[in-house]
């Protein structure tokens, strides 16, 4: 069984219902409330980052499970989808302090800290997708 | 309304009234019959078709008038405006249905009949449609104002020491109000220090942090200082984890401990007496 949900990201109260979305489904599969802080703020900064770079896209929560010698172990796995601009340099995106938007440039490599995996795809001019995962231990 | 048209569905009213529930039900069983009492959900299509029926012959103004005044009623009890829409477009096919299986009828006239139907009912759907938007925009647009009025107070808790509490999220628009209102305040109130309180902020990620750098940069050249307090320890951990570097400015863990110390930078403490 996965509970899936899908938010689309086109304004700022986007980020906050992906946010909310986030935040609910890290409640339910019984993450630490400084888990549950890091999910969202990794949301936040993803649904920011489509706000702010390709105008619209979506973001997809949904929990994964994964079998260990230890047990079942549960996660939440977030998708970040968009056709905008793409990123050129993906080594240059990840350092800190890089940014292009006059921001804090923490964004992206925050958000790999934040979590347990982290993927990203990237062709320039067609698109973006990030993939991260969550693990409850 | 033609009163041949009026006519003609008179004869069939009967027929008519039995099609036009069964049709209401179909569409919108899955939606409204869950959640209200059986009775209750056809006491009220019997009420609705009625009224449909009876407005037919007046005209379109008034009856208008007679089935917003029930849309009204009905919507401030909680039914969706997609009730009001959906059943006048279920009385509609079900008319057409009922003129195109009397054989009887010419096709032109089916045609003219069914063009003047098609018209009253859109005149009155368009009408619900547009007051529900309508009111429904003017209630947004007095909560944004609301929410503007809360949304960046800063209170002057002491001579030269000012705080001001950010509950909820924050965005761009949010985050101007919050560097003007900051800055007009400490002129205004001649602050020394201003506390800015994030307990309430439920997520500080990048953006958050950022605009707070710069605000606080901002006092800075105001010749004020700025303290962060309310920091959670979630949030604590999940700035570290960011990297956001906060190392330039001053915080602490809660407001009373930042008033504290906002009263040791102007040279004052509290004592027990």
């Amino acid at each position: 069984m996965s509970v899936q949900s899908n938010v689309e990201v086109h304004t700022e109260w986007g980020i906050v219902s992906a946010r909310q979305a986030g935040r609910n489904l890290a409640k339910e599969l019984g993450f630490s409330s400084v888990d549950q802080a890091r999910i969202t703020t990794a949301i936040s900064e993803l649904a920011r980052n489509i706000y702010l770079y390709a105008e619209k896209g979506e973001i997809i929560i949904e929990s994964v499970e994964r079998m260990q010698s230890t047990g079942r172990k549960k996660g939440i796995k977030i998708t970040a989808k968009d056709e905008g601009p793409g990123i050129k340099n993906i080594r240059q995106v990840m350092e800190d302090g890089f940014t292009t938007s006059g921001g804090l440039g923490a964004g992206l490599p925050g958000v790999k800290r934040l979590m347990d995996e982290f993927d990203i795809d990237s062709i320039a001019g067609e698109g973006t997708e990030i993939t991260t995962i969550k693990w409850n231990s | 309304m033609q009163p041949s048209i009026i006519e003609m569905i008179y004869s069939q009213r009967e027929e008519i009234m039995k099609r036009w529930e069964e049709e209401v039900q179909r569409v919108s069983e899955n939606e409204m019959g869950r959640q209200l009492p059986y009775d209750k959900y056809n006491e009220t299509n019997a009420e609705f078709i009625h009224l449909i029926i009876d407005t037919l012959e007046l005209d379109q103004n008034e009856a208008k008038e007679k089935l917003r005044f029930f849309a009204e009623r009905l919507i401030h009890a909680g039914w969706p405006l997609s009730y009001f829409t959906q059943g006048m477009q279920a009385f509609r096919r079900v008319l057409l249905e009922t003129m195109t299986s009397n054989d009887s009828l010419q096709s032109k006239t089916v045609f003219t009949t069914f063009y003047e139907i098609e018209s009253w009912i859109d005149g009155i759907i368009n009408q619900l449609v547009d007051e529900y938007t309508g009111s429904w925009e003017n209630t947004l647009h007095l909560q944004k104002l609301a929410l503007k009025e809360l949304s960046a107070p800063l209170i002057p808790v002491f001579e030269k020491i000012s705080v001001m509490p950010l509950i909820g999220t924050i965005d761009t628009e949010r985050a101007k109000l919050i560097m003007e209102s900051l800055l007009e305040g400490i002129i205004e109130h001649r602050s020394q220090v201003v506390l800015i309180d994030i307990t309430g902020v439920p997520v500080v990620d990048t953006m958050v942090a950022h605009h707070i750098i710069q605000a606080s940069e901002a006092v800075r050249l105001v010749g004020a200082e700025c303290i962060l307090v309310g920091i959670r320890p979630e949030i604590a951990q999940t700035i570290v984890n960011l990297g956001i570097d906060l190392g330039k400015f001053p915080t602490r863990s809660t407001l009373r401990k930042g008033i504290e110390t906002g009263l040791e930078l102007t040279q004052r403490k509290i004592v027990d007496i």
